[in-house]
């Protein structure tokens, strides 16, 4: 009986050093850049900045032109960030969720698949952007545009930094409250148009959904506000301070109830699992975007990874100290400022280091996003209703009304809120221990005392 | 819900299960993140090749090691969906050896039986471990064993051991010399043996070499529309130069350590 050929000296393929260069080369850079861009852009192109520009070059007279120029330069940043961060947490998404589900996930496109979301990108703008036959067709055309809108309006008042941001309103967390409810317009908008059932049910769950988690989302961020004394969110964000215990969460028992509140609706309402009922695969194949292909389709998934960004952006301003740099008060920065057009060198410092905290804290919070997307099943529609009637809003409720004794109690003994805030940061210290332990005995069950981030 | 239960217990104890089943299912992820994935890479980045690790009676594609091939023709008897096509033809300058000039295996019609290899009293015809054979053209996959010609052997008498190529090392060769986007030959893979060198022949042999297309066409009669055609083709000589060398090509690829029958 003849013998098989003898194993042959065999080496697996490795990713070629070029490739593993140019992705670490993108995924720094294009964060880098974008983030550069935001740090050096935002605090030159306000209208006090500018103003003062054009006045030293005797220019008064093209203010306006100024003035719609920056406008442009900074909504081009800001919907670019969005896009971008959208797409790169489509394909860490999908790596998180080859780990947990012991798959691998793309790993195809660049060192570890990162370039796929520009794969995706390429390969759905090149699809055909098809309209139904019996749809109607302007309201189809035009509803992911109220999505994309509803998405993109709130970079206005979303802070990066100590003085990164693009327009800091009065009515800050107002008007994100405001602008997400476009969002539902157009989801509503294209499951009607869609005239198919399937997308008309994905609709109209979503607006129910949305408008009633919208309840103990504004209650529960009323309770930051109750605590700051403003809607604005650098208002808010300079009522907290850069040590834990300083932070809204922590500081009042019910904010810190009240965050998990505001966490949960917020997953609520950007549609995403366990609230991803409006585009249940399973039930109704893709929901309000069944009908939708190509550029379309692609408008509504960049909205929907993009709000992870924004939901994490706006629970890190109201509960999470913001930018706040320990140790450095925001005060402090303002001085450094100087009283030249341009800033003087170590307020940009300390501004780039502010934007780190901040964008660190959120990129922490969207982990947790993902995590739990890859970890909850999706819930029914009547338990999503009952959470929300019968849990979040009596619960913020009650959370809010403690705020207000609270604060009252606040105003007659302010040593109380720095005990709770230790308190607090000590019980949550306490309890992230308690939960790795936990993790550690899960991977103790199965594969001994080792942590093991190979076969990536 | 439990008729027994107290409203208000109910709602405390809902909550307590939500926070639990938090603090459980989240924990059970990150474990399995901070874990090794099940899945292997497969084409490229496996511990071991993947042919490898396959079980050593695995029924791969068919491999013919011409220097034992006897040109029985058992094997192309045996298979039941004539994926082989064997063409034999006589030596012209040595008319007493008969030569193997046709050995095509469809291995895309090939359903990996084994029926073939058992009837061969040699050996030569092997299944390997081989398996990844991917082409963009399907006729591709026919592998022409007769590539060069080759003569058939003469089985010594009484002989129990007949000196065969490392299994696998023959069809590895074919497979690495055709890259995977290699277009695909015009003609249809049972090309007729000596269409060219039977043209100038009379009518009828020129007919018979044209049947063995059709794989019910009797050896016989092929070798005698060959033995007929061969004389012409002769005379006009450089149709068949390379009818004498093709041993040279199975023998190099033969190791020193032929394996024991």
């Amino acid at each position: 009986m003849p013998v098989n050929t003898p194993p042959v000296p065999y080496q697996p393929k490795s990713t070629p050093k070029v490739i593993v260069a140019v992705t670490l080369a993108a995924a720094v850079g294009i964060p880098a850049l974008l983030l550069g861009l935001i740090l050096l852009l935002t605090p030159i192109l306000q209208p006090a900045t500018i103003d003062a520009a054009l006045a030293a070059a005797g220019l008064e007279g093209h203010r306006t032109a100024a003035y719609v120029g920056a406008l442009a330069v900074l909504a081009l940043l800001m919907v670019n960030f969005g896009a971008i961060f959208s797409g790169v947490i489509s394909w860490y998404e999908r790596r998180i969720a080859g780990r947990m589900q012991s798959r691998i996930g793309p790993n195809r496109a660049g060192f570890a698949g990162f370039f796929v979301w520009i794969a995706d990108a390429v390969k759905l703008l090149l699809k055909e952007d098809l309209v139904p036959a019996e749809a109607d067709s302007v309201l189809f055309r035009a509803a992911p545009y109220f999505v994309l809108v509803g998405f993109a309006l709130t970079f206005v008042v979303l802070p990066f930094g100590h003085s990164l941001v693009v327009a800091d309103l009065n009515v800050g967390i107002f008007y994100v409250t405001s602008v997400t409810a476009l969002v539902v317009v157009g989801i509503l908008i294209s499951g009607w148009s869609s005239n198919s059932k399937w997308a008309l049910f994905g609709g109209m769950r979503s607006a129910a959904q949305v408008i009633s988690y919208e309840i103990p989302a504004g209650v529960a961020i009323f309770i930051p506000v109750a605590m700051a004394g403003t809607l604005s969110m650098q208002g808010i964000i300079r009522a907290q301070g850069g040590l834990p215990w300083e932070w809204f969460v922590f500081r009042n028992p019910a904010a810190f109830i009240a965050f998990f509140i505001l966490f949960t609706s917020q997953l609520a309402e950007a549609n995403r699992t366990p609230f991803d009922l409006p585009e249940a695969e399973s039930e109704l194949v893709a929901g309000y975007l069944s009908e939708y292909s190509g550029f379309r389709f692609a408008l509504f998934f960049l909205a929907e990874w993009g709000n992870i960004w924004v939901l994490s952006a706006v629970a890190t301003t109201l509960f999470l100290g913001g930018w706040q740099i320990p140790f450095v008060s925001a005060e402090y920065v303002d001085g450094l400022r100087g009283s030249g057009i341009l800033p003087a060198a170590a307020w940009w410092g300390w501004n780039a280091v502010s934007m780190v905290v901040f964008v660190l804290k959120a990129i922490v919070l969207s982990n947790v996003v993902v995590w739990l997307r890859w970890t909850l099943p999706r819930i029914r529609v009547d338990q999503m209703m009952a959470l929300c009637w019968k849990y979040l809003v009596p619960g913020a409720f009650a959370c809010f009304v403690f705020t207000l004794f609270w604060e009252l109690a606040v105003g007659v003994a302010p040593g109380v809120e720095v005990v709770t805030g230790v308190g607090l940061t000590v019980f949550a210290t306490v309890l992230a221990l308690l939960f790795f332990r936990r993790v550690r005995l899960n991977i103790q069950a199965v594969q001994g005392d080792k942590f093991d981030l190979s076969n990536w | 819900m439990p008729k027994t239960a107290n409203p208000a217990s109910e709602y405390v104890d809902n909550v307590t299960d939500t926070v639990q089943s938090f603090w459980h299912g989240l924990s059970i992820t990150l474990s399995y993140m901070l874990r090794r994935p099940i899945t292997t890479q497969y084409p490229d980045r496996t511990e071991l090749r993947v042919r490898d690790t396959l079980p050593p009676r695995y029924r791969g594609f068919l491999e013919v090691d011409a220097a034992i091939c006897t040109g029985c023709q058992a094997c192309e008897r045996a298979c039941p969906i004539g994926c082989i096509q064997i063409t034999l033809e006589k030596d012209p300058a040595n008319p007493k050896q008969r030569v193997v000039t046709q050995f095509d295996i469809d291995e895309a019609k090939c359903m990996f039986c084994g029926l073939c290899v058992e009837p061969c009293p040699t050996g030569s015809i092997q299944h390997t471990r081989e398996f990844e054979g991917a082409q963009r053209s399907v006729r591709n996959l026919t592998i022409r064993w007769a590539e060069p010609e080759f003569p058939v052997y003469k089985v010594a008498k009484g002989a129990e051991y007949f000196p065969r190529v490392t299994l696998g090392s023959l069809v590895r060769a074919k497979l690495d010399a055709r890259p995977w986007h290699a277009p695909g030959p015009e003609y249809l893979p049972p090309e007729p043996p000596s269409a060219k060198a039977a043209e100038p022949a009379p009518k009828p042999p020129a007919k018979a070499a044209a049947t063995p297309t059709v794989p019910a066409a009797k050896p016989a009669d092929v070798m005698k529309a060959a033995a007929e055609a061969a004389p012409p083709a002769e005379a006009a000589a450089p149709a068949a130069p390379t009818v004498i060398a093709p041993v040279a090509a199975p023998a190099a690829l033969t190791p020193a350590d032929g394996q024991k029958a």
